[in-house]
């Protein structure tokens, strides 16, 4: 107050309208309220009053107590997990050619990962149809090839293995995209040192690449996880009524029972699984600097 | 720089290739056969034909690709207006200086994470609390497009704050300083400084909540009226009836609408570079 008293001739010399920043934070605070945040509420709201009216936390026990919801926690959960560590596991090897072991038309191969990165998802799962479907490319080469009639081998599409081929296929470029960000970093004259030393490449991956690319790997794997947890255009297209995952119980409940209070339920349990791991990925990529 | 041997290279970027091709370039290049194929009961397409196109282009099919070339343009629209406004609002707050509190910067960081929640969120459950809250007085939007364009433009506005407020951060703050030293207003240096100075990170934000809204399938099939249809609906509708062929044309046309505009997109932003 006193500072304010003191510095009002200058203010008066420049008349100028100051408002305090916050202010101009309102607006689009506002805006996401009304539009998001609100919904949001509503479907907690809603998840506990059941259609008989009164509140009650009576469609959770109904929903945990139900063999699908539990199946489908599981199918999702293990599916995340495990086209995770697929991307992990592929996009390190990848990105590690790209940046390590560079060939002409490497930034070509860069390029069109950033341009796989604008396709929506449920594209692979509908390649994949053609690829290994029933009556697909790999299934009429294996025909062609032995002469046998019937059916292929590759049955796999419409069983959670489908699911976590398409996944891994689609999430992978969002994991290589940090590395090859974070190999660019590393100085290739500490490379040059170790093998110079006698270090085979194995070694030099393990104990000096690794160790650099740790925060960009820990970033870009739990992106990857929230975004397989949250999947839905995969699964969907999938089209196979045993493999079910959260965001697809979330539709059939709502859209296709109409039973609004259990999607909402549904809905709970996913945004808290997401939203937590979420703000353990910002957590993890500031640490990164990412 | 890994690998020293000539031999090892080779092995090197064979088991790429063994791994690539069939991973990331074999899925797009089949959805393109498949678009001109008559008929696939084999290892390859046959009896090749562009009937798939013409019906991709005609009727209602053309009606969800103005459709979702319509939604993605107002979705974002609206996110880069509204993520835009709140990155520069979070950086005000957040800014290092006199008269900035412990209390204000907590205000900006407050904000990052609310902006940034749509991206936690699942899109479905974006549509279901869309679809729950406006349903009802006091705004009944249900069945309209609005409400997939709002919904959508929820999803995007993440996307569009999160680059626009890292282009903020690498903004030398000597230009606004020195017009603010020569008497211009704040509204002058945000319009004739600040702005100009973003804006290839705003076209670029622009171009990425263009393809994703083009792309969106999750929020959409919870909210979608029968009269706005988008594209990547249409295409599961196809697919799902077994017109598979169909659905790829259209996914064809999908992604070469994505691409013309993150092309033209990409053009402004060289040219906005180059200023």
């Amino acid at each position: 107050m006193a500072s304010a008293t003191l510095t009002a001739p200058e203010q008066k010399a420049k008349p100028s309208l100051k408002v305090p920043a916050w202010v101009w934070a309102l607006p689009p605070v506002t805006g996401l309220a009304l539009v998001f945040l609100y919904p949001l509420a509503l479907v907690v709201q809603q998840s506990v009053q059941p259609d008989t009216g009164g509140t009650s936390l009576q469609p959770y026990s109904d929903v945990f107590g139900s063999e699908s919801f539990r199946e489908a926690l599981g199918t999702t959960v293990w599916l995340a997990v495990g086209a995770t560590v697929g991307c992990l596991v592929l996009g390190f090897a990848l990105a590690l050619v790209i940046a390590f072991v560079p060939f002409p038309g490497g930034k070509a191969v860069a390029k069109f990962i950033d341009v796989f990165l604008s396709f929506p998802s449920f594209l692979i799962t509908l390649s994949l149809l053609f690829i290994y479907g029933t009556k697909g490319m790999a299934n009429g080469l294996w025909t062609d090839a032995t002469g046998a009639s019937g059916d292929g081998p590759f049955q796999f599409l419409t069983t959670p293995w489908g699911v976590l081929l398409a996944e891994i296929t689609y999430f992978t470029p969002f994991v290589m995209r940090p590395l090859l960000a974070a190999f660019s970093q590393i100085d290739t004259a500490q490379l040059e040192v170790a093998s110079s030393l006698g270090a085979r490449p194995l070694r030099v991956v393990r104990k000096v690449i690794l160790p650099e690319a740790l925060p960009a790997l820990a970033a870009g794997g739990s992106l990857v996880l929230v975004m397989c947890l949250n999947e839905f255009g995969i699964v969907l297209f999938t089209g196979a009524k045993d493999v079910t995952t959260l965001p697809m119980l979330v539709y059939s409940k709502a859209m296709l029972e109409s039973d609004y209070p259990a999607a909402c339920v549904v809905a709970v349990v996913n945004i808290a699984i997401s939203v937590g791991l979420y703000g353990l990925y910002r957590v993890v990529s500031r640490r990164a600097g990412a | 720089m890994l690998v020293h041997s000539r031999k090892g290279e080779w092995a090197t970027w064979a088991a790429f290739f063994v791994l690539f091709l069939p991973l990331f370039a074999l899925p797009l290049l089949v959805i393109v056969a498949a678009s001109f194929a008559g008929h696939w009961s084999g290892a390859f397409p046959s009896d090749l034909t562009g009937e798939h196109y013409s019906a991709a282009t005609r009727g209602e099919s053309l009606q969800a690709l103005t459709t979702s070339l319509l939604t993605a343009l107002g979705a974002s629209l609206v996110a880069l207006a509204a993520g835009t406004w709140a990155a520069l609002a979070a950086a005000r707050l957040k800014q290092r200086g006199d008269g900035t509190t412990r209390l204000s910067r907590l205000c900006g960081r407050t904000l990052d994470t609310l902006f940034m929640l749509p991206v936690a969120v699942p899109s479905v459950v974006v549509g279901l609390a869309v679809l729950v809250a406006f349903s009802k007085p006091p705004v009944i939007l249900n069945g309209t497009s609005t409400i997939v364009v709002l919904a959508h433009a929820i999803l995007v506005t993440a996307f569009a704050y999160q680059s626009v407020s890292a282009a903020i951060l690498r903004l030398d703050p000597a230009y606004e300083q020195a017009a603010a030293s020569l008497g211009a207003r704040p509204a002058y240096v945000l319009w004739r400084v600040k702005l100009p100075l973003l804006l290839p990170s705003l076209t670029a934000a622009a171009g990425l909540c263009f393809a994703l809204s083009m792309g969106e399938l999750s929020a959409t099939m919870m909210l979608y009226p029968p009269d706005w249809t988008p594209l990547p609906v249409r295409i599961y509708a196809a697919t799902d009836r077994g017109a598979t062929f169909t659905g790829a044309a259209l996914a064809v046309v999908l992604m070469a609408a994505t691409l013309l505009v993150l092309f033209a997109v990409s053009r402004i932003r060289t040219r906005a570079s180059y200023r």
